[in-house]
Parts: C-alpha cells; structure tokens; sequence
C-alpha cells in the first residue's frame, strides 16, 4: 500500500512577500516539488511604456522597499548607456556608498532577524530578543547605520530615496553630513567582524550544491554597482549580453518568471555567487573575517549563506567607511547629454544578486519597452533543486521537520518574493 | 515633557492613510512641544523614531471586521497590541512586533497610547471611507486633549 502524508503550510515567516511551496512525495520518493509565487504579476514593465526615461529610475524604485538602490541604479545606468553618458568619479564614488548603505541595512536585517533564528531554534526575532538582547540591539544599530547612509544621500528617505536620477543626484549631500557617518560606519565594521564569527559557530546541515554562480565582476574592486557579468564556469560578458546568456521562462505554479539559463540549467545569484567570483576582490577586513571563520574561496552549502552575508556585511562596511572618508562632493551633481533614441542595458548587484534592466527609448526620450530581472526570479530554479535535495534528506523525519527545514532552504536566499513579483506557503502532499 | 504623534500607514492606499491624516490634522493644531511624524510602519525604525520621547502616541488602521471608523485604544506599556489586528505586509514587522521588541529590549517610550482606527478598503488609489475620514478631526481633538493633561498632570 502506498504511503500517504500530507503537510500544508499557508505562510513561511521571515521572507518578504507571499508565495508557496507544494511537495508531493509517493512511495518515500518525491513526486513532484514547485516553489510558487502567486502573488499577482505588478505590470511594472507594461505600465513604464511612454513614460519619459528621467522617471524610470522612482518608478522602478517602489518595486521593493528593501532595495530600491538596485532599481534606481539599474534603470540610471541603462538610460546612461543609451545617452553616451559616463559619470564622474565623485558621482560613481556617491552611487557606491548609497549602494553600501543598502547592502548594510539589507544584510543586517536578513541574517540577525530573519535568518540567525533558523540556526538558533527559535521562531523569530522576538525569541532572539528575550535569549539575547545585546545581539538583536546591535542589529538594530548596524540596520540603522545602513538606513542612516541612505538617508545622508537619498534625501532624508531610506524607504524609496528620492535624491537620485540619470545622470547622478540632484543635490550632493555637503561634506559634513557624510563625514558625520564616520564613527557609526567604523562601530558597524567592527561589529561586522564580529557578527562573522558569531554566525560562522552556527551548526550547518552537510549539503553541497553544484551551483553555476553568476555575479558582475569588477577589475579594481568587489562589484557592487558596476562591471561585467561572470559565471563561474569562467564566461564574462557585457551586462548588454544578459539576454544572451539568461532567459525567462513561464511556470503554471508561478507568477514570476523563471529566468534561466540559456543552455538549459539553473543559475544561482546572490551573495555565495558574488564571493566565489570576487573572493580574490574582497578587502582585508573582509578576507581575514572569511578565514577567520573556515570559509575557502567557494562556498557551495547554501546554508552558509549566512556567513558570507556576514563578510559582505564587513565588505560593504569597509568600503562605506573609505567612502566616507575620501568624499568629495560632486560639482556638478549630475552629467546630462541629448537625448537620443537607442536601447541600453544596466544591471547591478542587489543584495539577493544581480538585477537586470533593459529599456528603449524613442527620440522624443519616452519608454518604448522595458525589461526587467530580479534576482529572486533568476534563484527559483535553484531554490527548487536545494529543496529537492532538503526534503529527499529528510524523507524519514516527521513532517514537522521537513517543514522546517524546507522553510529554512527558501530563507538561505532571502528570496525578495515582491520583487519577483511577491510570500510563502508550503504544502507537502505524500499521497 | 516631549510627545510624539506617529501617523501609520500609506497616504495613497485607502482607508490606510488615516494615521497619517490624524498626524497631519494634529500637526495643524501646532501643540506645543509636540512632534508629529507620518510613517510607514516599518518596525525597526519605529523603535528608533520613538527613542527620547517621553510620551508617545501611534495612530494606525485596523482591520477586525467591525464597522468602518471605529475607535480603539491600546495602553501599548501594560500589555501587548492584539495580533492580527493592524494591515501589515509580510515585510519584515509592524507596530504590534515593533512594540514587542521594543518591551524586551527596554526600549519602549514611558508612555505609549496606540489608536487604531477601523478601515475597509486598503486598495492603491482608493479614497478613504467617509467614516473614517469622519473620524480624523475628533481624533486629533482626542490627542491634543489627552497630551495636554499629561503635561499638566506632569507640571
């Protein structure tokens, strides 16, 4: 006879925005397993058409409250690219502390509040709080620290900053409110470091993946905001190539688009690819964290996707802190040039990895087409093979257990579900 | 004393602007030493806007399936918000989880009223519910009174 169980989950916690998983075992075997987005596709790309291209960049912002830098910077660059326009050193310098800023308020929160919980037992932030309190203050200081940095440029806002556009900033932040970020930024490296050692003791179930990393790669630093496209199978490509590379793909059990690899498999995205491919780019601090904590130049257990989180956390840190240092307002905020009809490419790291945009324009500077790939999208065809591996590890334990191991697998990617369009339920069917 | 008003909620998506709507009708009454503040509601950063206020006061909607405009009051220092009872997203907290941490952390203001306001429709571009919207003046009467007898009873 055959044996039938069934586990449904209606909401995973801690990952933003809404979808579902659905597992269904026969016989002790998996049937059939889809992580599934049912969120309601948001048209982003079908409403930007005839909008002028200087109102791309707050537009696609408000797809995510969490990275809204990886959206301005994106459309920025692509429009830049179809104007002929290169900025200056101080506007690309400001673009990269404002993207520091993202990745520490981003990081921060997923790996003390919504992933350090997995690995202690507890259900959530909460619970952490209560167990220990000096820890989950000091992710409110670093998260805050990051959201301050987004602030002193964006604005005054760290939710949707509204100081950025094509070209550069409409202002430049004065000296003195950049410099004023100093101590904090020097606090945040330092507890970076130790934020490193503290989740590298963290236990990690013994699962290797074969992942094709792909991240933006960048000569003279560790890419966030610039460079060229590499996988590690060792292609490097023009962000122009993308499409050449990377595909989208329909599923019925999604509402967000599958990208995919061109040749057929799955790519992975996100922080374990862009250290793979850029451990030789990370700064000291960084580096000594990483060793300090027994990770090699790849990292294949995704898992342990928290503690590269925690050395890009000391990485963003760091290079915010020379930054701030060095910055020199830019005179004039912004770069401007002609507008011209053309198609452009930009695409940066987002904290889950890389986001693609691709826009046309016409002469008179309106949107013709827009295209735009999330990284959450990009990491669902992987998301699917890490749960397969999960749940056929754990096949023998109560549902109760593949449940929460399932929910864990989905959070190692801190999966920005809004992004990809948005929420997580699972269901487990063995019957 | 030092009091602040924090308005929750998106001034666009419906019956959710009420927060910030009451925030706004206190802000016209210019009380003195009174802050305002319209917010999204994002937790973390609640706990740091209301850091080194003595008196705090948080109007947000609700969703219980009373009727549309309904009152509540919350003493959020003596026992914790009900869950389940604010429009939140499955971004990170809201007010009830912010105010959770804040207690274990130490960090909640000396005095925190929580006013919610019941709300029907919470769609993008909605116009509030003229119940609602009927309750904003008497609310901001409602605050003014209740931060002006704090401060007296502090004097």
């Amino acid at each position: 006879m055959a044996e039938t169980r069934t586990i449904k989950v209606d909401a995973i916690a801690r990952v933003e925005g809404e979808g579902s998983l659905s597992v269904k075992i026969r016989n002790g075997e998996i049937a059939d397993l889809h992580f599934g987005i049912f969120e309601p596709p948001r048209f982003f790309e079908a409403f930007l058409k005839g909008r002028d291209f200087r109102e791309v960049p707050d537009i696609t912002a408000r797809i995510c409250g969490i990275c809204p830098i990886a959206y301005l910077m994106g459309a920025s660059q692509a429009m830049e690219s179809i104007l002929g326009l290169t900025v200056t050193r101080p506007i690309r310098d400001l673009r990269r502390l404002i993207y520091c800023g993202e990745w520490i308020e981003s990081h921060a929160l997923h790996v003390y509040m919504l992933h350090a919980p997995d690995f202690l037992g507890l259900d959530d932030a909460l619970q952490l709080a209560a167990i220990n309190r000096p820890l989950v203050e000091n992710a409110l200081r670093l998260k805050k620290i990051g959201n301050d940095v987004m602030e002193a440029i964006g604005g005054g806002r760290a939710v949707h900053p509204v100081n950025l556009r094509v070209g550069g900033f409409y202002k430049a932040p004065p000296r003195a409110a950049i410099r004023a970020l100093e101590a904090d930024l020097q606090w945040a490296l330092e507890t970076s470091v130790e934020t490193v050692k503290l989740v590298g003791g963290f236990e990690f179930p013994d699962v290797e993946q074969d992942y094709t990393f792909m991240a933006l790669r960048h000569p003279d630093e560790y890419a966030i905001h610039e460079g060229r496209l590499a996988t590690s199978t060792g292609v490097e490509f023009p962000v122009s190539a993308f499409l050449d590379h990377v595909s989208e793909e329909h599923v019925a059990w999604s509402n967000a688009l599958h990208g995919v690899a061109r040749d057929g498999g799955a790519h992975h995205v996100g922080p374990l690819a862009r250290y793979a491919i850029n451990f030789d780019k990370l700064g000291a601090p960084a580096r000594a964290a990483a060793e300090a904590a027994g990770l090699g130049p790849v990292v294949r257990n995704p898992f342990k996707s928290i503690v590269v989180r925690a050395v890009e956390l000391v990485q963003a840190c760091d290079d915010a802190l020379k930054l701030v240092r060095e910055y020199v307002e830019p005179d004039p905020p912004f770069v401007d040039a002609e507008i011209r009809a053309g198609e452009g490419h930009g695409c940066t790291e987002a904290p889950r990895g890389i986001c693609y945009h691709r826009y046309r324009i016409d002469a008179d500077g309106a949107v013709l087409d827009a295209r735009i790939v999330p990284p959450t999208a990009q990491n669902q065809k992987v998301m699917e093979l890490d749960l397969a591996k999960v749940v056929r590890a754990n096949l023998d334990q109560p549902d109760e257990v593949i449940k929460w191991r399932a929910e864990q697998a989905i959070r190692n990617y801190d999966p920005c579900i809004s992004c990809a369009t948005h929420f997580l339920k699972l269901e487990l069917d063995r019957g | 004393m030092t009091a602040l008003v924090v308005g929750i909620g998106h001034p666009l998506r419906g019956d959710d602007a009420v927060g910030a709507m009451v925030a706004l009708a206190v802000e016209d009454l210019a009380l003195p030493g009174v802050a305002v503040l319209c917010h999204h509601g994002e937790g973390a950063d609640l706990i740091a806007r209301w850091s080194g206020f003595d008196r705090v006061v948080a109007v947000d909607a609700t969703v219980s399936g009373t009727e549309p405009g309904a009152v509540r009051r919350w003493d959020a220092c003596a026992a914790p918000l009900p869950v389940g009872r604010f429009p939140k997203s499955s971004h990170v907290f809201g007010l009830p989880e912010a105010v959770e941490l804040a207690r274990l952390l130490g960090r909640l203001p000396p005095s925190l009223t929580v006013i919610g306001v019941e709300g029907v429709d919470f769609r993008a571009g909605a116009t509030m519910h003229a119940a609602v919207a009927a309750a904003v003046p008497a609310l901001a009467a409602e605050i003014a009174r209740l931060l002006a007898f704090d401060a007296e009873l502090q004097a």
